[in-house]
């Protein structure tokens, strides 16, 4: 049992509760949408359908995301302001990562071609299209997953920190 | 700009964003370091985050598709989040995972992030409109015939 514990406690250090009710409310976040509007939202397609109002690209200007601009709008200022509230009733103020701009940046271009290339992100794929035991959202999620932790341990390797 | 949308649909496509950021910010998902710690495999809690999400969706669309209800404030009928299958979700997924695993970020934690305080991750949130852009820049080229046509979501 104690070796048991011990396995567990180096696996999760911080241990589980905070992770696991984090992951519900935003599997309930998704649901309240859901329920009332048959729409699986995620969280990439902003991107696109935000550029639509500054580009006339063909890409941009498809029906599906000048039909739903809008309200992703609402739904991004929906997650930015709901993080906040958090920020300000438990967390006691502004956090700021340590993690260098240059590495944000370069990952963000990564990630803006990667999932709008692959039709989802970790909401979209994640937790809308596993949830729907989608084979596609599941291959992505697999790949995605793998790769990242692949680079994350050769920064780790080469001494790229924070 | 649809003028017959249900007066709900924006308060409740809100209430929902509110809920996911809020689950994002005590996940603590929307900081760099934890996904980041996460992927170099010392602190698996992610796991939870993800697996919970998926649970509450996974018993939502296990359940609604099989009714023949309809969304109440928007008459679509419920189904499951389905896309078509094609190389580009094995590239697009690849080139994802290489820029999660440099920064830690994601869409969704990204603007999360930026609620709790963390304006750096301004640099991220543009470097995704820069991606965003400079793909679909290149695919609405007019060689680019195909183009991919998928389901709205």
């Amino acid at each position: 049992m104690s070796a048991l514990a011990t396995v567990v406690a180096e696996l999760f250090p911080n241990g589980i509760a905070h992770y696991a009710v984090g992951g519900v409310l935003i599997g309930v976040g998704v649901a309240v949408i859901y329920l009332g509007t048959g729409i699986s939202p995620g969280a990439s397609t902003f991107l696109e359908s935000t550029l639509s109002y500054v580009s006339t690209r063909e890409r941009f200007a498809q029906q599906r995301f000048l039909a739903s601009r809008d309200w992703r709008i609402v739904f991004t200022v929906g997650i930015v302001v709901g993080a906040a509230v958090y920020a300000i009733a438990f967390q006691g103020g502004a956090w700021i990562t340590e993690v260098q701009p240059w590495r944000l940046f370069a990952g963000g271009v990564l990630i803006g071609i990667g999932t709008r290339l692959g039709k989802g992100c970790t909401s979209g794929h994640g937790v809308c299209g596993v949830g729907s035991r989608s084979g596609t959202s599941i291959l992505n999620v697999a790949i995605f997953m793998a790769v990242a932790i692949g680079v994350a341990q050769l920064l780790l390797a080469i001494g790229v920190t924070p | 700009m649809s003028d017959d949308r249900h007066p709900l649909f924006m308060p409740l496509v809100g209430v929902g964003g509110l809920i996911f950021g809020f689950g994002l910010a005590i996940s603590e998902m929307a900081r760099p370091e934890v996904v980041l710690s996460f992927l170099q495999l010392s602190d698996l809690g992610l796991l939870f985050v993800m697996g919970g999400a998926a649970a509450v969706t996974g018993m939502l669309f296990a359940i609604l598709p099989r009714t023949d209800r309809r969304a109440p404030l928007t008459g679509r009928a419920y189904a499951r989040r389905l896309k078509t299958m094609d190389n580009n979700v094995v590239y697009g997924g690849a080139i994802f995972g290489v820029g999660w695993g440099l920064s830690g970020i994601c869409p969704g934690a990204a603007y999360a992030s930026l609620g709790i305080g963390n304006w750096p991750i301004l640099w991220g949130v543009a470097g995704m409109f820069v991606g965003a852009y400079v793909q679909g820049y290149v695919r609405s080229r007019p060689t680019d015939a195909g183009g991919d046509v998928t389901a709205a979501d």
